[in-house]
């Protein structure tokens, strides 16, 4: 099914979820409301004529002023692919899992909470995944500064 | 008497340091006897943050670092970003240099699949697939150590092409080569695939329904031997995978249930001979031209940005990467297909005797590159 | 003609002190004997370390030649510097105790495991004449010092605090334990046929014509079968692959000897070839005829037709074939390592009491019969 076509059944069914959708980038993409962002994957996860059964990736990205999660869904069946986009606050970065909906979830959340520290309310077990527990900071925000030492262990370049 | 015997579980860590954990994997394991109750995969002792690395370097500086990433198909990873970029940049590859990544890929995936093979028949208790599987990956190593001068971390792929042509040698060692792994094909399947006591250690045993398989988002042969025929390279095609033919290999419970060890083991020796036809066909219908096209030095990509999906070894990579408009990405997202592999671990490998967490393990065949970036 | 090794080396004692001008029979009783045990025993244990070695070193050539595997086979002329090369690795090697493991036991285990794997060889015939010690009950003493190597590797494992190695001790002690059932029952059946349970008796039992008289084929089916389970049961016994579980290094590290280094280590490793040496032999002695030859006794020197053999020449060649047929049931054993996967632990428990135990007695009320009946 074409990107055309996914748009209109989504501003169809869920109207007012949908805040922009792009098509000027190489692969287009639907910013979403961060807060129905269960909803939307539900409902892309169910309808017969979409069928989004697998969740490629959850992706957080540091814009800055904002960030946003960024969920790449595929459905095996019908081979089309969504990119739905979340956008938060830079303060507080929060957003409701949707680990139950798609377990490949769980994993990707973990890594963009530990990585980017957005934090998915409801995720049951929401723990650092690639850094140690004591790690400080997230280093995939542009502002992280790579600390000197972790542990005596010296951080300086040769 | 027997109650007031006290027994109790306990918990043995895996790893980071196991012969069998592929690396550096830590996999807490609750055990009650023989009896595996649940395991807890500890991962990171790999994490270079590549996510971060990328950022830092420009597009063309971060190919080597792919390389890095499951580095036993450094071919794939190559050929995966260097798509990214080209899709981002708009980037027009010549003919002859997108066959020729492909054969690079597809003898890189049957070099990563025959260590598989090795590695799970030791993980079984058999060594001498190890060896054997060693010593064909040997001959494609030597290959591309004629190729492109590296044995590991190849960094084939370039932006815009490939690094050197095929020479008429190189491409008679690979012609070599392709007829004697259809001879030690039939040589593997009569030491292990067949083999009584393997097919009794690796059949039902740790099943994935294919349901289960699409929820956790695994992809490549573990996601095929669930039944499910999802290939890349079928289902959005790129390069000149339309051109070729070859099957979709998946599991069929030939020795026991769809989705068992068994039938992952088996979708991966399968598509060695399916890896096999089409360097054939590549080395065949290689079109004539130039291998490279002129990239500048510093490579501006305009503010965009692309998910590029291809068929590793290992199932689905990603990459997501979103430019800026200047010689580096803004982020760059890697989706590595063993990290979402891995992450069913803990959902299948329950209940089950501390042997067959181990064949569970080295069925889904993970590279710690790769999952912890 | 001599008896026994002991009354050999008795008899050249006794020549050697006679040459000095010393009187033999002057020398206490205890003495005696207790010199000749030791003389004996000190020529087995050189013996049990010529066999482990070679093995060592065979098992490197097979599997190198079986595994494509470039070392073992160009090390020198025929490999032989790699069996070097593997010694001195392994005696610079440093001898760690864990700090949190028990040392006393930890020291022990290794020394129990060996003298388990040891004691057999002691009533081991070579051939008519070269056995250490004859004794009536000779059977039943070699399987019984088995247990003492559960004993202690159960021992190493405990000790070594850690949960791998404590893992393989278990795993060891329940799979020896339950494998005795049928190796026992094995030799039920030679015993039932032969009537007999002295090693010694039991070859010259099988003393006739050609390989049909050897308890494979004289107790056929029953021994036949039994056979098999016996070296089924024995090939569990002395932990090899299939039946490696106790060390399956891709499950549980190394099991029970995961923190032993260098020469502990290697006692460990030792006695695995020489319990794998004893298992062939028994299995050799009780089915295969021990030392007779396996070509007709028309051929064969020492036959009674022709020509008799000396004493010192028909010892020889029973050695040879003795050691000849022990070795080839050995290099079936590397065989199986280099070849087959190794078994799950309740597939191992399910071959051991589904299918060995039931075999073992069937052939066990079969070869009564057949005792009863010719």
């Amino acid at each position: 099914m074409e990107a055309k076509e996914i748009h209109e059944i989504l501003i169809q069914h869920l109207p007012g979820c949908v805040r922009e959708f792009r098509t000027t980038t190489a692969d287009p993409f639907w910013v979403v409301e961060s807060e129905r962002i269960r909803e939307v994957a539900a409902f892309l996860k169910d309808h017969p004529a979409l069928q989004f059964d697998m969740l490629q990736a959850v992706t957080g990205v540091d814009r800055g002023e904002c960030f946003e999660a960024v969920y790449h869904l595929t459905s095996l069946r019908f081979g089309h692919s969504v990119t739905l986009k979340a956008v938060l606050s830079h303060e507080a970065p929060s957003i409701a899992t949707i680990s139950d909906i798609y377990p490949a979830a769980n994993w990707h959340e973990r890594e963009t909470y530990d990585l980017l520290g957005i934090v998915f309310t409801g995720h049951p077990d929401l723990r650092r995944i690639l850094l140690p527990d004591d790690w400080e900071g997230h280093p995939l925000r542009k502002d992280y500064v790579a600390p000197e030492s972790y542990h005596g262990i010296s951080n300086a370049p040769d | 008497m027997v109650q007031s015997l006290k027994t109790d579980e306990i918990l043995v860590n895996m790893g980071p340091q196991h012969p069998s954990t592929h690396g550096v994997l830590r996999c807490l394991l609750k055990t009650d006897g023989e009896w595996v109750r649940e395991v807890w995969p500890y991962i990171g002792y790999l994490h270079r943050c590549k996510e971060k690395i990328a950022e830092k370097v420009s597009y063309i500086q971060f190919m080597p670092y792919t390389d890095r990433l499951d580095y036993l198909a450094s071919a794939n990873n190559n050929l995966g970003w260097a798509m990214a970029v080209e899709r981002l940049a708009a980037i027009e590859v010549p003919e002859r240099a997108v066959w020729l990544r492909v054969l690079a890929a597809e003898l890189n995936r049957i070099a990563s699949h025959l260590l598989s093979y090795g590695t799970f028949g030791m993980e079984a208790g058999a060594f001498t697939p190890f060896f054997y599987g060693f010593r064909e990956r040997e001959t494609i190593v030597s290959i591309f150590d004629q190729l492109c001068g590296a044995r590991l971390t190849y960094h084939y792929a370039r932006i815009g092409g490939v690094m050197r042509d095929l020479s008429p040698e190189t491409a008679k060692a690979i012609r070599r080569f392709l007829d004697e792994m259809d001879r030690r094909w039939v040589e593997y399947n009569t030491l292990l695939s067949d083999n009584e006591i393997f097919v009794r250690r690796t059949a039902n045993v740790g099943i994935i329904p294919a349901d289960l398989a699409i929820a956790y988002g695994l992809t490549g042969p573990v996601l095929r031997g669930s039944g499910v025929a999802h290939d890349i390279r079928k289902a959005v095609p790129y390069a000149c995978y339309p051109k070729l033919d070859f099957q979709v290999c998946i599991g069929q419970g030939l020795k026991g249930t769809v989705g068992d060890s068994w039938d992952r083991y088996w979708v991966r020796m399968l598509e060695i001979r399916e890896s096999v036809k089409i360097c054939r066909q590549v080395l065949d219908g290689l079109p004539e031209g130039p291998y490279q096209t002129k990239v500048p030095r510093i490579l501006k990509v305009p503010a965009n940005e692309a998910y590029v999906r291809t068929e590793a070894p290992r199932g689905e990579l990603g990459f997501y990467v979103i430019s800026d408009g200047t010689d580096k990405p803004w982020r760059c997202r890697i989706r590595a297909p063993s990290f979402c592999n891995l992450s069913i671990l803990n959902r299948i490998a329950r209940n089950c005797l501390v042997a067959d967490v181990i064949m569970i393990l080295g069925s889904i065949d993970v590279v710690m590159g790769e999952v912890d970036r | 003609m001599p008896g026994t090794l002991t009354d050999i080396i008795n008899f050249v004692i006794q020549t050697a002190l006679a040459l000095v001008g010393l009187d033999y029979a002057r020398v206490p009783e205890m003495l005696r004997i207790g010199a000749a045990m030791l003389i004996a025993c000190a020529a087995m244990l050189g013996y049990v370390a010529v066999v482990a070695l070679f093995f060592g070193w065979a098992e490197r050539r097979v599997a190198g030649r079986m595994q494509a595997r470039q070392g073992p086979n160009i090390v020198g002329p025929f490999g032989l510097l790699q069996l070097i090369a593997d010694a001195v690795k392994i005696l610079v090697k440093e001898d760690i105790i864990p700090q949190t493991a028990h040392r006393f036991l930890f020291r022990l285990a290794p020394i129990l495991v060996f003298m388990g794997a040891f004691a057999p060889f002691v009533v081991l015939p070579f051939s008519e004449t070269l056995v250490v010690s004859n004794l009536s009950l000779g059977v039943y003493y070699a399987l019984s010092f088995a247990a003492l190597e559960v004993v202690g590797v159960i021992m190493a494992g405990w000790a070594s605090n850690n949960k791998w190695s404590l893992y393989g001790g278990m795993r060891l002690a329940a799979q020896m334990m339950s494998y005795e059932i049928p190796m026992g029952l094995a030799v039920l059946t030679v015993a039932v046929l032969s009537g007999h349970l002295n090693l010694r008796t039991i070859v010259l039992d099988q003393q006739g014509h050609w390989i049909f008289s050897w308890n494979i084929f004289r107790g056929f089916p029953w021994a036949f079968l039994g056979m098999f389970a016996f070296y089924l049961a024995g090939l569990a016994g002395s932990k090899r692959t299939p039946f490696d579980l106790p060390e399956a290094e891709s499950e549980i590290v190394a099991g029970y000897h995961t923190e032993y280094s260098g020469m502990r280590f290697v006692i460990f490793y030792l006695s695995e070839y020489a319990t794998m040496y004893v298992v062939s032999a028994l299995t050799a002695v009780l089915f295969l005829g021990g030392w007779h030859a396996p070509i007709p006794r028309v051929l064969a020197w020492g036959g009674e037709v022709h020509w008799e053999a000396g004493p010192v020449l028909s010892a020889l060649i029973g050695m040879a074939n003795m050691i000849g047929k022990s070795f080839f049931l050995m290099f079936v054993m590397l065989w199986f390592r280099w070849t087959y996967p190794r078994v799950r632990v309740d597939q191992i428990v399910y071959l051991c009491m589904k299918v060995l135990v039931p075999l073992g007695i069937i052939c066990l009320i079969g070869a009564s019969v057949w005792a009863l009946v010719l």
